[in-house]
């Protein structure tokens, strides 16, 4: 315990390892929230759902924070519902059965691009009679527009650009220019200002109502973006999160642990034993890591965790087996070794008491540092197409970014924001293995 | 100077020295061949267990069957030359068919039998043909194949691999000499840089320099159309040879620099340092004999399973820069159920790592005084 306290002590005269320590509770947090706040079955219902899930998201938004960067703005996304009061709503009953029902909803447009598109999603009470809508657009300069009449039967969904009649009262089939533009302008720009949606309904029967909810599908979507079937990249981003740490952790815990007690096993024992895990060793040599990973992807399974315990039993029997077992010849020849012999101390007590605690100030570093690299493997392999199926990534984003084509599209928000929480995590523990390394590795500790 | 660490001077006398020689030679020729003998039986196992996983022992063999199955009778159902035929003479062609492609791909054997004539096939290098696989000029042959894609492999791993090397050992070198300098900080404080792998690196060239730059290309060995000129050819390869070049060398050159450097001062604060610089020896010459002889092992050691690795590419590298070399291939052949091309892309690993682990003892021996071959069988 003193012993902890003081390796600790000596970690704060590291920079590196203060910020590597900063950056893995930052992680270890942001795991958390993403556990706490999305259940493992709602993460994989949402990342797995289509269209019903996402249809209020345009596809390919960019974070909405690239605003601040450039000097041309682009729309930002938003939804409005006439139930939650968001837009206005106000009934009057003309007779027993006719009501009229007006929404409204006005928003200023500051920007200096055009939305992707425009939905109106009614959700009609009947009971016998179908209401009816007639929607119109009033643009700041004063001019009104028709957009639509129509009944309403049953869900119905009014998709501004796809509704072929808008487009020929228009003349156009660029919907939202149309609607946005300034008509004096010579090149299609926007016109900035105070628009409203206006939405007046009849109802024909006592009972019977029309809620609407009005999604504005712009350019920007939320914190990080959205991909090509409209998934808000928050989702994987956040809950990439503990499933990397866990993956990188678990293999990094497992491997190391399991490699020093085969190796204290192996010298302990000596004789067959050890001579036995000498050749696994080298026939583990032989083996092409990454080519069985794949074998075992693409036959199999690409189960993530199936995919963990393959990556540990091929990196069980490693180079660092033959080091750590180098370390245990020496100490076990060492005095307080014969001593616990003397008295006859059992061979598991000697291994697991005197052998290997003995090693820990070597096994901690190397645990830390090896934690990227399985990381970064199960990144790798998700690049390859052989991510989890079902599990939300940061490996199956670049797959999926990489995949369509981001790069030459100029979506790069698509695949810088995975790789640099990659890069973040990679570096995190990184830094802190370094620092551990040079304060618990005699050998380095003048150098 | 190899030859010259031979005749160091033997400590016995004259007089048991004939008959030392004797028994070392003995000595020699059974330890080598204890050691071929080891090595050659963790080639066969090793092999013989990427031949089991490259078949799931046994469960590709279904996969591949139901495929034939399925292509067969869809190829047939929907072929408007076979509608008019009988129900019963049609069943009969079905069978007929799957029966023959079976045969082709060696599934009416069964997997046992099979996977040890893989084995034998493969420990005679008699690679024989890939199953779905063909090179881009037809032939099926798994030796073409792979021939066929090593020059690629080679140019990239070759050249990142070899200035990665010297370069991260002769750095290391001048920063062990000006050890605490301003660069070594920096070396030092970049190391953790190699955290991550040469694709990931790769996709922020693509970015910047492709995408956003587009001043090199995006990926791919030459563009298309290739230029006629051999002169330009050999131009606008080496332009794609760019980026993923870079990506291979900053993916790992900091920690390479570290280590040796770190390697090169555990070395130079050895006693017989302090007592050459104290002798007054210039600091060349303390660098040559008391640091650099002593650490050639470990740098040949190095070099000698670098060399090896060259072989294998950079699977997710050469996907993420569509670099047709052997690692796609290999990635490509897993798809495609091809046990002899996955197989065969093992054997010559597996083959190389062998013969170099054996000659690597004798090297050793070359220059390094302390060793004596053989000294460590009676361990």
């Amino acid at each position: 315990m003193k012993k902890i306290k003081e390796w600790f002590r000596a970690l704060w005269h590291f920079p590196s390892a203060v910020m590597g320590l900063a950056i893995i509770i930052f992680l270890l947090g942001v795991a958390a929230y993403a556990l706490v706040t999305i259940p493992y079955k709602e993460a994989v219902r949402l990342w797995r759902g289509g269209e019903e899930v996402w249809y209020k998201n345009p596809k390919y938004a960019a974070p909405a924070w690239l605003n601040f960067f450039s000097t041309k703005k682009q729309p930002l996304s938003f939804t409005v519902d006439s139930e939650d009061g968001s837009m206005t709503k106000t009934v009057t009953a003309n007779s027993a059965d006719i009501s009229t029902v007006d929404i409204t909803y006005s928003f200023d447009y500051t920007y200096d691009g055009f939305p992707d598109e425009m939905i109106l999603y009614f959700t009609p009470t009947i009971i016998k009679k179908f209401p009816f809508v007639s929607i119109s657009w009033l643009t700041p300069d004063g001019r009104k527009i028709r957009i639509a009449d129509m009944a309403v039967e049953y869900k119905a969904t009014f998709r501004f650009s796809q509704d072929k009649k808008l487009q020929t009262r228009l003349n156009t089939e660029n919907v939202m220019q149309a609607l946005f533009a300034d008509p004096k302008a010579e090149t299609p720009t926007p016109l900035k200002g105070a628009y409203q949606l206006v939405i007046s309904g009849t109802t024909f029967e006592a009972g019977s109502q029309i809620a609407a909810q009005f999604v504005f599908q712009g350019k920007l979507f939320g914190l990080a973006g959205t991909d090509k079937y409209r998934r808000d990249l928050l989702l994987p981003l956040l809950y990439g999160t503990p499933i990397a740490l866990a993956f990188g952790l678990l293999a990094a815990l497992g491997t190391s642990l399991l490699t020093m007690v085969i190796a204290a096993i192996g010298t302990w024992y000596g004789g067959w034993v050890d001579e036995l895990i000498q050749r696994i060793t080298a026939i583990n040599m032989v083996l092409p890591f990454l080519a069985i990973l794949i074998m075992v992807g693409t036959f199999y399974s690409r189960s993530i965790w199936l995919m963990l315990g393959i990556a540990i039993l091929l990196s069980i029997f490693s180079g660092s087996i033959m080091t750590y077992r180098s370390i245990f010849v020496q100490s076990k020849e060492s005095s307080y070794i014969e001593a616990a012999r003397a008295y006859g101390a059992s061979s598991s007590r000697i291994i697991f008491s005197y052998l290997i605690p003995r090693m820990i100030p070597l096994l901690i570093p190397a645990l830390v540092s090896s934690v990227p690299s399985f990381v970064f493997l199960e990144a790798s392999l998700a690049v390859l197409g052989l991510g989890d199926p079902i599990l939300p990534t940061w490996g199956k984003v670049i797959n999926d970014a990489l995949g369509d084509g981001a790069l030459y599209q100029g979506r790069y928000y698509w695949v810088v924001e995975p790789t640099i929480l990659l890069m973040i995590t990679g570096f995190g523990f990184a830094l802190l293995g370094f620092a551990l390394d040079r304060i618990l590795n005699p050998r380095l500790r003048d150098i | 100077m190899a030859t010259e660490t031979l005749t160091t001077p033997a400590p016995e006398t004259p007089l048991v020295k004939q008959k030392f020689t004797n028994s070392t030679f003995m000595r020699l020729l059974r330890y080598t061949a204890l050691r071929l003998v080891t090595l050659a039986i963790t080639v066969v196992v090793g092999v013989y267990l990427t031949i089991m996983i490259a078949n799931m022992g046994g469960y590709v063999d279904t996969i591949m069957r139901n495929e034939v199955t399925d292509n067969i009778t869809q190829s047939i159902a929907s072929n408007p030359a076979y509608r008019n035929m009988a129900s019963s003479v049609r069943e009969k062609l079905i069978k007929e068919k799957i029966a023959n492609e079976v045969e082709r791909l060696g599934l009416n054997q069964p997997f046992a039998v099979r996977s040890f004539r893989y084995l034998t096939n493969a420990l005679t290098l008699n690679l024989g043909r890939a199953i779905n696989m063909t090179s881009d000029h037809g032939s099926k042959q798994v030796r073409l194949i792979l021939l066929e894609r090593l020059p690629a492999t080679l140019l990239l791993t070759g050249t990142s691999e070899l200035i990665l090397f010297f370069a991260s050992v002769f750095i290391a070198l001048s920063l062990s000499r000006r050890y605490g300098s301003w660069f070594d900080k920096l070396t030092i404080a970049l190391s953790p840089t190699s955290a991550a792998p040469p694709w990931f690196y790769g996709i922020f060239f693509i970015l910047i320099f492709a995408a956003v730059l587009r001043v090199l290309p995006f990926g791919g060995l030459v563009d298309s159309p290739p230029p006629v000129n051999k002169l330009a050819y050999g131009l606008n390869i080496l332009k794609h040879l760019i980026l993923p070049g870079i990506s291979v060398i900053i993916s790992s050159i900091f920690l390479s620099i570290y280590n040796w450097r770190t390697f090169f001062l555990i070395y130079s604060s050895e006693d017989y340092v302090e007592m050459a610089k104290a002798k007054g020896l210039p600091p060349r010459d303390v660098e040559r004999r008391y640091i650099l002889r002593p650490t050639l092992p470990t740098i040949i050691t190095n070099f000698a399973l670098l060399v090896i690795t060259l072989w294998t590419g950079f699977t997710i590298t050469e996907t993420v820069f569509l670099w047709p070399g052997l690692g796609i291939t290999l990635f490509r052949a897993i798809g495609f159920y091809d046990t002899p091309v996955i197989v065969g892309s093992t054997i010559i690993y597996a083959y190389m790592l062998a013969l170099t682990i054996f000659l690597l003892d004798f090297v050793y021996a070359l220059v390094d005084p302390r060793v004596k071959v053989g000294s460590g069988s009676s361990r």
